[in-house]
């Protein structure tokens, strides 16, 4: 059915419903009774389909989508590991998803139990003092994160502090999230081996600097040895060390973020604790930070006193960024994940994914370009192919790996390299499907060279080709509505 | 070896061998000897599948499974059984944002049917494909606000929820935007506060339909005003209402938002649910967040990709109107599910049956004389009384009964002394609400 292509609303016949609702009870009222003018009176485009139709729309969709479970997801930065099934079946367990997040502390003791331990849990595998789980998603956190930085300067009455330094290596959220909190980016070039340039840093220290954000391994998948160097740097400016959580997984077991120095991070707990990306999220981004912190962390607050969990909002928060307590069933499977470890395993995940992209990188250094020599972390960056004498791209041998049954890499990230191409291959990866993806990307370098077209035309096993990206954004089609317009002005 | 490791010793070696070492920990050379972490992490050991299972149904019997007569913002409403058969797929769950079209298709079409969705509940041309959360959202749309009529202060009502209020601050103070609240009025928005505080600093104007008190808000005269001022009008709407109230366009909005977890969705203790963001097109470009759009393949085939990335962090970095990058995205898939399923038809349905439960319960509960109504306003399925009788014995009895419901206003603060909200879904059963009813009788 890789074939199907319709619309929800086209499979819609007036007077088909897909629901069934309670009887009437109480006929003396009627939502009709409200006056006229709370009333909507425009149309609804909904469909109208039976329960076996919407399945089949939805089942037939799905599968022109690629999972974890469908093959190897190597997306650098994204961590795409195994999502466990045990932990989807925790987070459907009623007695946590029928909670109202207004239930007296007394009647959800469980689940505060679960989101009071993941914070500890997250406190030593961090070596940060204390977290707080409300954050949304790696972006929230980042921005949660910033906010606690700019308070703490704040209440020692330092005003112009309001320059945070990030390397231009890191995640476009990095800056985006400074400015959102209302701070200046100050952007510094990575030396010639990928790390942070310390002359470069130390140009731009002043009394203005709030902090810094870093990841490290940075996202070249290459770990800043000149770590505690750099945090002792940004201290005695004054400043706070901010470690962007997205490329924790290579650490696990071997290095705590808050041994490196650091004050501020966040975790993404749909990378590096196994929850599923869905498409885009729902994420979790916990915040986490020292002790001289955490009296800023938001509201509410889970807290403990003997074997009885509560809730506190308090004065000296830095506010509230959630309606509630973030997304709980997010932070749920991830405390399932961390109990199924257990300590024993949990140390084994940074190693193991460390031990995977080595192997890539030593495979694949021969047919591509690897611009910075050494052992990774994590993932590998490869700047394109090591024969510059094709016309082929980064872009078609990504395109190229789908025809394999294979997810493309991150491609044209990070932006230091003009062809990068970003793999990440996770712990959950076995030595085979690992060997198969070294041998497709091998013939891929082949075919650039014998049969580049090939490439130029990939994908065409997939259930569309590439697609005209233009016409979408100048059509500006964002819905069905759109969509019946521009079919009847086309006439 | 481990479940989730596929790595056996023997693979192990062999790959060392490859790299010509012998040990994983010299991959780890780079790393100060400083900074290495040489214990263990203080987490129990490793738990068995079962023995797991068996945790969880402990830590599950430390909650207490309540009916739920509450709302604010979290609602009790059906969730059909086919939700979760879809959302559960591995193809929509454990997939990335989609970046690669050719293998996306199903996440950027539930996304664009989303959209279409949202687009016509709430009457705006264009939706994006989600935020995290309805506050959020909101606040998110003072910032687009802002951004759009380049001014810097937000007049917010004072009858919005202060969750959402209190998120919307919070955002606001830290991009070093101002605020200022408009006074209420018998429990609505009091237009003549909103004359005197519309000024040529106000970007946009925020206000929340049902309101904290559940009331249904009228806003004749409010979008002529606020368009004379050159600002915008943010609506926030609980999104499963708008199957029968006015459209936020309908009632003159620049921006539509909200939470959708009453569109199919658990209370989850308060998440994972979606924020909605909806605005007309000219105001696109400022949108924060990802849209989908239609369009074809070189093979003519239709298609769907994500558009206008340009306005996005990881095109615009420091220049982007917004942070966002991983939203709610499988909640859209719920929210796509769960109105296929009910079409127009189901979601009057559901706010009728939500309604007459609501209308009922309210008759009675004034009948006990232990309730007085402060507003006597409009209400569709969530409503406030005030309480002659202390709000602890409610509580406490309720609760006793397994009830969770008349929640006290006065967790929001001091000025809600007395004020107990009462929400009810087409979920409650007559015997629930006449038990609760029973309740209240037997309390002095």
């Amino acid at each position: 059915m890789i074939n199907y292509n319709r619309m929800i609303f086209e499979l819609s016949n007036p007077g088909r419903i897909g629901y069934s609702l309670p009887k009437q009870r109480f006929t003396d009222y009627n939502v009709e009774a409200l006056d006229k003018k709370y009333l909507r009176n425009a149309e609804l485009l909904l469909p109208e389909v039976s329960e076996l139709d919407c399945l089949r729309h939805f089942t037939n969709i799905s599968n022109k989508n690629f999972g974890v479970e469908n093959g190897f997801y190597p997306l650098g930065s994204c961590t795409m590991k195994y999502n466990p099934k045990i932990n989807e079946e925790m987070a459907a367990n009623k007695a946590f998803r029928s909670l109202h997040p207004l239930q007296p502390a007394s009647t959800v003791q469980g689940a505060l139990e679960v989101y009071y331990q993941l914070q500890e849990y997250l406190s030593t595998i961090s070596g940060l003092h204390e977290f707080s789980l409300n954050p949304y998603a790696g972006a929230h956190g980042e921005l949660v994160g910033l906010m606690i930085i700019k308070a703490y300067h704040e209440e020692r009455k330092d005003f112009k502090r309001k320059k945070i330094i990030i390397p231009d290596s890191a995640h476009g959220t990095n800056p985006a999230s400074t400015v959102v909190c209302g701070m200046d980016v100050v952007e510094i070039k990575s030396n010639s081996l990928g790390r942070v340039d310390l002359e470069s840093l130390k140009a731009v220290l002043n009394d203005e600097v709030s902090g810094m954000m870093l990841t490290n391994p940075n996202t070249l998948g290459i770990f800043e040895n000149d770590i505690c160097e750099i945090t002792k740097l940004i201290h005695e400016a004054g400043g706070l060390m901010y470690y962007d959580g997205a490329n924790l997984n290579a650490l696990l077991g071997k290095v705590r973020p808050g041994d490196m120095g650091f004050d501020v991070m966040h975790i993404n707990l749909h990378k590096t604790f196994s929850t599923p990306h869905g498409g885009g999220g729902p994420g979790s981004g916990p915040v986490g930070v020292t002790e001289e912190l955490a009296k800023y962390l938001p509201n509410p607050r889970v807290k403990k006193i003997d074997d009885y969990y509560f809730i506190e909002n308090s004065g000296e928060a830095l506010g509230q960024i959630s309606s509630y307590f973030g997304n709980y069933l997010v932070a749920l499977r991830a405390y399932a994940y961390i109990r199924t470890l257990g300590k024993e395993n949990l140390k084994l995940v940074g190693p193991y994914a460390t031990l995977n992209a080595n192997y890539i990188s030593n495979a694949l250094k021969t047919a591509y370009d690897l611009p910075i020599p050494g052992y990774c972390m994590h993932e590998v960056v490869f700047n394109g192919l090591t024969n510059k004498d094709t016309d082929v791209r980064t872009l078609d041998i990504a395109k190229r790996l789908l025809d394999f049954g294979m997810h493309a890499p991150t491609i044209y990230f990070p932006l230091l390299f003009p062809q990068s191409i970003m793999i990440e291959p996770t712990e959950t990866e076995s030595k085979e499907t690992i060997d198969d993806f070294i041998n497709v990307m091998h013939k891929i370098a082949i075919e650039a060279k014998e049969d580049p077209d090939k490439l130029k035309q990939a994908p065409t096993k997939t259930p569309i080709r590439r697609t005209d990206e233009v016409f979408a954004a100048k059509m500006m089609i964002f819905s069905y509505k759109d969509y019946l317009e521009y079919i009847q002005n086309r006439g | 070896m481990f479940k989730y490791f596929p790595h056996t010793k023997a693979d192990i070696d062999s790959m060392l061998e490859t790299l010509n070492v012998t040990s994983i920990d010299e991959l780890f050379k780079d790393i100060p000897q400083s900074v290495i972490f040489n214990s263990d992490y203080d987490v129990p050991s490793f738990m068995s599948e079962s023995e797991l299972r068996n945790h969880f149904a402990e830590l599950g019997k430390k909650n207490q499974e309540l009916t739920l007569f509450s709302g604010l913002g979290i609602y009790d409403h059906y969730q059909p059984a086919v939700i979760d058969a879809i959302t559960s797929r591995q193809e929509f769950m454990t997939s990335y944002t989609p970046y690669q079209p050719e293998i996306s298709q199903g996440t950027l079409q539930y996304i664009f049917e989303y959209q279409s969705m949202i687009q016509t509940l709430t009457g705006m041309e264009v939706s994006n494909a989600s935020m995290y959360d309805g506050s959020t959202a909101t606040a998110e749309a003072c910032f687009m606000a802002c951004a759009v009529t380049k001014r810097n202060k937000i007049l917010i009502s004072s009858t919005l929820n202060p969750n959402t209020a209190n998120v919307i601050k919070t955002y606001l103070k830290y991009k070093d935007l101002v605020w200022d609240f408009i006074d209420e009025k018998s429990g609505v928005i009091d237009l003549e506060d909103l004359k005197t505080k519309l000024d040529k600093d106000v970007a946009g104007v925020v206000v929340q339909k049902t309101n904290l008190y559940g009331i249904i808000e009228g806003y004749d005269g409010f979008s002529e005003l606020i368009k004379e001022n050159k600002s915008l009008f943010i609506i926030n709407a609980d999104i499963s209402t708008l199957g029968v109230l006015k459209s936020p366009k309908e009632d003159g909005a620049d921006i539509a938002c909200g939470d959708c977890q009453s569109l199919g969705m658990p209370p989850a203790f308060g998440g994972p649910t979606l924020g909605y963001l909806a605005s007309e097109k000219t105001h696109v470009r400022k949108m924060p967040g990802r849209i989908c759009g239609y369009t074809h393949d070189l093979e003519g085939k239709r298609a769907f990709v994500l558009t206008l990335q340009a306005r996005e962090q990881h095109i615009r970095r420091s220049k982007a109107n917004s942070n966002i990058c991983s939203n709610q995205s499988l909640m859209a898939l719920f929210v796509t599910v769960y109105l296929t399923l009910m079409g127009k038809n189901g979601l009057k349905e559901v706010n009728n049956l939500s309604y007459q439960g609501a209308h009922y319960l309210y008759d009675q509960l004034l009948k006990t004389k232990k309730f007085r109504d402060p507003f006597n306003q409009p209400f569709l399925k969530e409503f406030t009384l005030e309480t002659m009788i202390p709000k602890e014995t409610i509580q406490t009895a309720f609760l006793e009964n397994g009830i969770l419901g008349g929640i006290s206003l006065d967790i929001y603060g001091e000025k809600y002394q007395g004020l107990i909200n009462f929400s009810v879904t087409e979920k409650r059963t007559k015997a629930e609400i006449d038990k609760l009813l029973e309740i209240v009788e037997g309390l002095s």
